[in-house]
């Protein structure tokens, strides 16, 4: 009940703070949710992607 | 829920109460009528041993299927203008990397698939839809593709003079068809028309698995009874089995700067991996995107499940109570 009463009377109360932790939380999530999925990709396929081959063809600094 | 209601007491009172006030005169006399009926049919039945309604059951089910057969008959088996032979074999299923729904590319067997087509299918075969920079950051470095580019020579933009010159390749010129066009291509290869490979994978039923057995499927001689136009090859898995295009890939035909030996199958497995990944390369884009949007379709999907209940309990489990009036 508490954390409750606490999240309402942080985010809730005034709309202003509501609308902006919505859309900062949507881009907060995003990058989040985004970067889990290409983790979870490159483990999947791990040494199969150019990333995972590309040391052997790079023979100067670029 | 219905099991709950019915065992309560106060609902048998209802029905039961429901059920004293229907119980007037006009539904006696129309059961007794059904019932004078059915003790009829049960009469008929004595002495022909099958009823009325079996014998109209049998008819119809024996009219539906006569009907069927003779639509089947008509129309189920459609003449066809080609054999399974002329309609081509159908490939064996194989196991490419990228099968799965989270699986990628073996980008490894991509930078071979480049190089075989570039020794050998570009002598015939157009990419035309993959410029040179695609392949940056897929099979080579930025400075190997622009080494690649430079081999070849592009119009350049007018001059002062209006003339347009010649001028090396760069990362955003696309890989050089082998032919200037289409009669060009036609005359060199005795009329027969060597198709554009960037979308070959998906223009082709069967995938990566028709082109991998078509490059590894000639046969050393035609079977018996095959019968091959002269200029054409026997193939069993082009449509047809004549195909223009002979057998090109043979061991040892390319070097590999992997040091991976250069077998037939080897290299038509790599070159048709390269070649998918030019009809389709937003691939892992795809698949990724294919992820995102299950789980998060699964999850507004179950919240939505939990939030009709958490809204319906109340209605699903209230109780009607019926106080019968005082008379």
């Amino acid at each position: 009940m508490a954390v409750s009463t606490l999240i309402y009377n942080t985010f809730m109360r005034r709309n202003s703070v509501f609308v902006g932790t919505i859309l900062f939380g949507a881009f907060a999530f995003e990058i989040g949710f985004d970067s889990t999925i290409d983790k979870v990709w490159d483990r999947l396929n791990s040494g199969k992607q150019w990333k995972d081959i590309k040391h052997s063809y790079i023979t100067s600094d670029e | 829920m219905v099991n709950r209601l019915s065992s309560s007491p106060l609902l048998k009172r209802v029905s039961s109460t429901i059920a004293r006030g229907f119980s007037n005169s006009a539904v006696k006399e129309s059961g007794s009528e059904w019932s004078n009926a059915l003790s009829i049919d049960r009469a008929n039945v004595g002495h022909s041993k099958v009823s009325r309604n079996t014998r109209a059951a049998i008819v119809a089910t024996v009219a539906t299927g006569g009907l069927a057969a003779w639509y089947a008959h008509l129309y189920g088996n459609p003449i066809k203008a080609v054999t399974v032979a002329e309609h081509g074999l159908h490939p064996a299923s194989y196991p490419w990397p990228h099968n799965g729904w989270l699986d990628t590319f073996d980008h490894a067997s991509l930078r071979r698939g480049f190089t075989v087509y570039k020794e050998v299918c570009a002598a015939c075969h157009s990419l035309n839809l993959v410029a040179w920079r695609t392949l940056v950051g897929v099979t080579h470095t930025a400075d190997e593709v622009r080494a690649l580019a430079e081999e070849y020579e592009y119009d350049s933009e007018p001059n002062d003079e209006g003339e347009i010159e010649k001028r090396p390749g760069k990362l955003s010129d696309y890989i050089p068809p082998p032919y200037p066009n289409e009669q060009a291509a036609r005359a060199a290869n005795q009329g027969a028309l060597p198709p554009d490979l960037s979308l070959i994978i998906k223009a082709r039923h069967g995938g990566c698995d028709y082109v991998f057995s078509l490059l590894t499927g000639y046969p050393d001689d035609p079977p018996a009874g095959a019968v091959v136009a002269s200029g054409l090859n026997y193939n069993p898995y082009f449509p047809g089995g004549g195909i223009a295009m002979a057998r090109v890939l043979f061991d040892g035909l390319v070097d590999y700067d992997d040091g991976t030996p250069a077998t037939a199958s080897q290299m038509a497995k790599d070159v048709t991996s390269f070649l998918n990944w030019a009809a389709e390369p937003e691939h892992d884009e795809r698949k990724k995107i294919g992820l995102k949007v299950l789980i998060i379709t699964g999850t507004l999907w179950a919240i939505s499940l939990w939030v009709k209940r958490f809204k319906w309990t109340p209605i699903k489990t209230r109780k009607i109570l019926y106080k019968p009036p005082k008379v």
